[in-house]
Formats: structure tokens, C-alpha cells, sequence
């Protein structure tokens, strides 16, 4: 971890800086103040630290808990215990195909199976270009147009194998 | 706030009710198909006809046929309300022609159906009706006077009662009755006491709550305040799903809406209550269903349970009493206040009070979210409302209660829908989704899929539900590839009955339903996956006698 204090009398405030003066970092402080650093607060932190930052690395979760004064293994805990937090870095598109129930039903596992052929990756990993991630969510309560495939944030209702591989051709173009 | 306040607000929503109203559906359903932009597209027209005096574009949330979204209704002073379906921005102009010439579009729906006939709205009464976004929409609608009267014309004592005689029971799958539960709290000498509101609908294949949520979320926290008030609790928590973005903001914005009102905060209506609401976001784990689970969640903790007793009501978050509620339950607060527990529990069956809303989804005609009376039978629900399987396909089954619930066949589609008849048949209520199988669909791979699930969802605390898991899904992953035999069909049933008998908490406990379920009424399916055991002593068609002799 690479904390340097601005000062010292600003050290007891717990108000020090990032090393790589990243303004992410004090954006996530503020927020963090903004909660009074309770230590309940956990998951939202995390939460806005992945806003930001995409995901969580080792240095990021150092932060949270100096700052919380929680003890690291907790924090590491936290976000390793939670499906939604991600310690690797994502591409630069996401595609998660969700594969609740009614989408199963529906043939989600086909779009699955079509998009792991194409990409030539599995399911949570990313292709070796950064490019795209290929993600499955448990359901995201779109069951009503079954299969759902989120395509960078917005819901696509009855997704084909076609269409989803159509969708993540256009990302491959320039 | 005050009441003649309230009332002011009411007055003023009443009187600047334009003529015509189009309800343009912009819940996570139909937003999903371009929702925004028929709602963008209908302002518009509306402004370039003139016809802004006249015409108001809401938008609304979910107005229940999700598969057909987008949806836009024309709602018009003595004409029948006109529901559209399948709307792109284009036909923005055809829907205003509709207004002005009657002559209607070729895409209109007819609500005569079963599927809009036979539901009963009780919690989704303002759903697709108001503007979740407006908490005047919520106030014209009569909200937040059932919380003046808890306020000032009940006692706490009283509002517990009426809970207790209302006969509500928890909807988010186990049934506890309400009443009981608010009276445990209440009775509890602590002086700190908090609330929370099960927004973590993890079930696959559900999605009443979020529906709930994104389109009268007033009405949770409405129902929250009274729970508070009851219970004697000061601080609520929501603690819903990431999964939920549109539902999370909307939350937000009511809450912040109802402290400007003064609806939440301290002195709520001139009276001594005071009460706040935090959101508490969960990040995709689905015990965190499981109350002991979420409550260490809301802590910031790894969302892991805990051994019960003590019951959250007696002990819960940070040590104290904790009333633990679903979203349909609060939901179901505010109706029971107005209208009265004798008007609720008049409603649904002997055991099960007052209505349930289900979310429809799967190898079905219509798709969406229904509320009906308890006690109505699947088969009405399934075929009636549903509309039977599309394109002429035959129903082989219906899920209830997602990775908890179990398989229910055809041949058992009569069964009443209520807690108790469900139980009987070896799946539970749930939290209300409802898959649709059809013929197609394969009964192993179904509770392979679910096993998977829980093996995944398993928060790894006890070792029956972390390792047992694993070898079931093992064992029905065999089965599915050809590669089991009956003495592994045994041993996956020995399983589980030990998960169910041997885990902590309901996730463990459930874990084993959807594959018991299937073993119990597609048995011959599995048995035709099986292959003769190799190694058996006595392989069929082998007389040990003549082995000997030889």
C-alpha cells in the first residue's frame, strides 16, 4: 500500500493522500466521509470504488481499509464473498448473459454456448484483448422477455444466438 | 406536513387532471424495448399537436404484460381505457390520430382477457397507474393518509392488532404470519429497534418486488413507517439488489420526495414519530435472502446466517429487535389500513389471506406479473390467465419458489395456490415466480440447473449445505451425462434428505426441493438416464445360482 500523509497535523484527521494522486482516490474519500467512515458502510464503498474504478485491486481494498479502519482480511472478505465485486479488470465491453430460470427455460444456454464459441473464451473472462467480457448474471428480473442479454448496461429482450453474436461483432470492428 | 396539507396536494392532483391520459409504461421491462423513447416521442406529438391542455403523457410502471411491451394505455373520461401494444416511437402520431379521430390502432390489446379480468389489485393497485417518480401522483392516489390515520387514530397496540387479525402472512416464501411477528418486536422492552425491507430477490424467475418497487415505491415506505410506528423503531433499512438499478434510483428519489415532505424524518405529521430509511445495496449473493443473512450484510459483513433462535425480532441487527419484512408485505400494509383486516382477510382461502402477485415467465402466452386471490387454482392461473404454452406446445410442469420451490406436473394443476397446499406437493409459495415448462424441457437438466445454482449461491458456512451441494450436483451431473447408475440415484436421494435435515439456514435446507420434487413426479426420467451397474453382484439378467454352480 502507498499512502503518504499531505501533512502531519492532517494525519490525525485520516484525511491522507493516495501516492498516485489518482482523483479517483478522492472522490471515493469523500464519499467515504460522506457515510462518516462507518464500517457498516463496507459494501457501499466497495460498490463506489468499483464505480470507478471498474474493478477492485489489492491497493484499492488497502485503502478502504485504512480508512474504515477495518482490518484488510475483512475488506478482502467482503469483496471476494460478493458475486457483484470483480478483483480483475474487465473489458472494455461487457456482455452478461443472464441465465435465471426463465431464461434458461428459453434457450439462454444456446446464446451462452453460441458467444463462448465466438469469442473463444468461457463464462467470467475476458477476451486476451481487453476487448469484451463475457459474464452470466443469475437473474435480472426481466423474465417477462426471456432470454435477456445485457449488452454494455442495457437490456436486449429475447436475445437469439444470432443477434447476441451480431451485437459483439460490431464491438470487434474498429 | 399536516393533514389539510395533504389534503391540499390531493385536491390540487385532482383538479389539474387532464382529460386524457397515456400511461407509457416505463418500468425495467418494457425501458428494456425502447420504453424511453415511445414515452419521448409521445411528449412530443402531444406538444406539436397542441394538445398539452388536453393530454397527459405519464409515465408509469409496470402495467403487467411485459411480453408485449412496450406498452402505452389511452385512458379517456367514458371511453374504455385502450391498452397498446408493441409500440415504437413511430407510432407516436397514430396514437394521437386515436385521440382525436377514435378510429384505433391496429396494435391495441384486448383487455378482456382472463389475463387483465381475473386479477385482483390489491398490492399493485397504483402499479402502472401513478407516476412512481412523483410523489403527488402517489398522494393523489391517497397515499400516506393510511400513515396519518395509524398516526393519529391508533395506538400501536392497535395497528399490531389489526396486522394480527388481517391474517397476513409473509410473502417472501415461508409464511410466517405478520401479526405475530410485529408483536414480538413490539412486546420487546429495547428501546432501539429497526426495520429492514427484504428487497433481495434473488429467486430466478422472479420479479414482483422489483416491479413493486420501480412503480409505487411510495407505498413501501409507507407501509415501512407503519411498521415502524407499531414496532416502536426509529431506523429502517431497504436492502435491495445491485441487480436493480431502476428500482434502487426510484427508491431514492421517494425518499428523498417524502423528507421534503416531511413524510420521513422527525415529527412525521405533527406527531411524535420519527423515522428515517437508508438503502442498503446488496451485491449479488442470494442467501442474502435469508434474514440472519442480510441482517449481517446490512452490518457490512460477509452476508453469511446464523443459528435461530435468537429470532431477529428478539435479536437482530447489531443485538437489536429487528423486524425483518418483504416488499409485498409492506405492501400489503397500507391497503389492510385503509380498508380495514376484516375487508382483507375476507379475501383468499382459510389459511391464506388476501392476494398474491405472481411474476408469469417461461414456455407461456402471456408473460408478466398477476396478483390474484389466494386459493385460485394453477390450472386458472397457467392456462386461463397465462394462456397456455405458445405455438400450440403442451405444459409438462410449473416451477414455483425458484432453487427453494419444486416442480409441480400437470396432472396436479389443480391444486389451490396457497401456502399450504403447495407444501403438501413438495414445492413452497416462494416469493411468487412462476416458470412455465414445457414439453421440451428436460426435468434432470431443470434440477441440475438449480443445484448448480445453490452449489454456486452457498455461502460455505455449514458443511452439509458447502459439500453436499457438491455432490449432489455431481450426482445429477452424472445422471444427466448417462453415467450413473441406481445406486447413485440412492445415494443423491440419501443426500438429500441429509441437506435438508442437516443445514443451517433455508438456503441448505430448500436446496434439495427442486431435485426431490422432479424424483417424485418424473422418477422414470431419471431411471431412463440410468444405465445396468457394471459391477453390480447380481447384473441384471444373471442368475447367481448358475454363476456357483459353474
Amino acid at each position: 500500500m502507498k499512502l503518504v500523509s499531505k501533512s502531519k497535523e492532517r494525519e490525525g484527521n485520516r484525511l491522507a493522500q493516495h501516492a498516485s494522486g489518482d482523483k479517483r482516490f478522492k472522490i471515493l474519500e469523500v464519499f467515504m466521509k460522506k457515510f462518516q467512515f462507518r464500517q457498516d458502510a463496507l459494501i457501499e464503498m466497495l460498490h463506489k470504488a468499483q464505480e470507478l474504478f471498474g474493478f477492485l485491486d489489492e491497493d484499492l481494498l488497502f485503502f478502504i481499509s485504512f480508512h474504515l479502519k477495518l482490518p484488510p482480511s475483512r475488506v478482502y472478505g467482503v469483496a471476494t464473498f460478493y458475486h457483484f465485486f470483480t478483483l480483475k479488470p474487465q473489458g472494455r465491453h461487457t456482455c452478461v448473459v443472464c441465465l435465471g430460470t426463465a431464461c434458461y427455460v428459453k434457450g439462454a444456454d444456446r446464446v451462452m454456448s453460441s458467444l463462448e464459441a465466438s469469442l473463444g473464451i468461457k463464462a467470467g473472462e475476458t477476451t486476451p484483448d481487453k476487448n469484451i467480457s463475457l459474464l452470466t448474471a443469475r437473474c435480472i428480473g426481466a423474465c417477462g422477455i426471456a432470454p435477456a442479454v445485457v449488452f454494455d448496461g442495457s437490456v436486449v429482450p429475447r436475445t437469439t444466438p444470432e443477434a447476441a453474436l451480431l451485437k459483439t461483432k460490431q464491438w470487434l470492428e474498429p | 406536513m399536516i393533514l389539510s396539507e395533504l389534503h391540499q396536494i390531493w385536491e390540487k392532483a385532482i383538479q389539474t387532471r387532464k382529460k386524457i391520459v397515456l400511461r407509457c409504461c416505463l418500468a425495467a421491462g418494457c425501458l428494456s424495448s425502447n420504453g424511453k423513447g415511445v414515452f419521448e416521442s409521445l411528449q412530443n406529438a402531444v406538444r406539436q399537436s397542441g394538445l398539452e391542455k388536453e393530454v397527459e403523457v405519464r409515465g408509469v410502471g409496470c402495467m403487467r404484460l411485459c411480453c408485449e411491451g412496450p406498452l402505452v394505455s389511452v385512458d379517456q373520461e367514458g371511453v374504455e381505457d385502450c391498452l397498446h401494444v408493441r409500440v415504437a416511437p413511430e407510432d407516436a402520431n397514430l396514437i394521437i390520430g386515436f385521440i382525436r379521430s377514435g378510429k384505433p390502432l391496429a396494435k391495441r390489446f384486448d383487455t378482456g382477457i382472463p389475463f387483465f379480468q381475473m386479477q385482483m389489485p390489491v398490492v399493485l393497485s397504483n402499479c402502472g397507474i401513478i407516476d412512481p417518480e412523483r410523489i403527488e401522483s402517489y398522494i393523489a392516489a391517497e397515499g400516506y393518509y393510511a400513515l396519518h390515520e395509524a398516526l393519529h387514530e391508533m395506538t400501536p397496540g392497535e395497528v399490531v392488532s389489526m396486522m394480527v387479525r388481517s391474517g397476513l402472512r409473509g410473502r417472501g416464501g415461508a409464511g410466517f404470519s405478520t401479526g405475530l411477528k410485529w408483536d414480538t418486536v413490539a412486546k420487546s422492552p429495547s428501546t432501539i429497534k429497526f426495520v429492514i425491507c427484504n428487497a433481495d430477490e434473488g429467486d430466478p424467475g422472479a420479479f414482483m418486488d422489483r416491479s413493486v418497487l420501480e412503480s409505487d415505491p411510495h407505498r413501501v415506505l409507507e407501509g415501512m413507517s407503519i411498521a415502524a410506528y407499531a414496532v416502536g423503531a426509529s431506523q429502517g433499512f431497504i436492502y435491495v439488489r445491485a441487480e436493480y438499478p431502476l428500482a434502487i434510483a426510484r427508491l431514492q428519489l421517494a425518499i428523498k420526495q417524502s423528507k421534503q415532505m416531511g413524510l420521513l424524518g422527525s415529527g412525521i405529521f405533527d406527531s411524535q414519530f420519527c423515522f428515517n430509511i437508508e438503502i442498503r445495496i446488496g451485491a449479488g449473493a442470494f442467501v442474502c435472502g435469508e434474514e440472519t443473512a442480510l441482517m449481517a450484510s446490512v452490518e457490512g459483513k460477509r452476508g453469511t446466517p446464523r443459528p435461530r433462535p435468537p429470532f431477529p425480532a428478539e435479536s437482530g441487527l447489531w443485538g437489536h429487535p429487528t423486524l425483518i419484512n418483504n416488499v409485498e408485505t409492506f405492501a400489503n400494509v397500507v391497503p389492510i389500513c385503509r380498508r380495514g383486516a376484516d375487508w382483507f382477510a375476507s379475501i383468499g382461502t382459510l389459511k391464506s389471506k388476501g392476494t398474491k402477485v405472481f411474476a408469469l415467465a417461461g414456455k407461456i402466452k402471456n408473460t408478466g406479473l398477476i396478483e390474484v386471490p389466494m386459493g385460485m387454482t394453477l390450472r386458472a392461473i397457467v392456462e386461463d390467465m397465462g394462456g397456455g404454452a405458445p405455438n400450440g406446445g403442451r405444459i409438462k410442469a410449473v416451477q414455483t419458489g425458484g432453487p427453494s420451490g419444486g416442480c409441480i406436473p400437470v396432472d396436479h394443476l389443480d391444486t389451490p395456490v396457497d401456502y399450504d397446499s403447495l407444501f403438501q406437493l413438495g414445492s413452497i409459495m416462494g416469493s411468487g415466480g412462476m416458470i412455465v415448462m414445457d414439453e421440451a424441457t428436460n426435468m434432470v437438466e431443470i434440477a441440475r440447473y438449480f443445484m448448480e445454482f445453490c452449489m454456486d449461491e452457498s455461502c460455505g458456512k455449514c458443511i452439509p449445505c458447502r459439500a453436499g451441494t457438491v455432490q449432489m450436483h455431481r450426482l445429477l451431473d452424472r445422471i444427466v451425462r448417462g453415467q450413473a447408475t441406481a445406486a447413485h440415484l440412492a445415494r443423491l436421494e440419501e443426500l438429500c434428505e441429509m441437506v435438508k435435515n442437516t443445514s443451517l439456514c433455508g438456503l441448505g435446507q430448500t436446496a434439495p426441493n427442486p431435485t426431490l420434487s422432479t424424483l417424485r413426479f418424473f422418477r422414470k426420467e431419471y431411471e431412463s438416464l440410468l444405465q445396468a451397474d457394471p459391477f453390480a453382484r447380481n447384473p441384471a439378467g444373471c442368475n447367481i445360482a448358475e454363476h456357483a454352480v459353474s
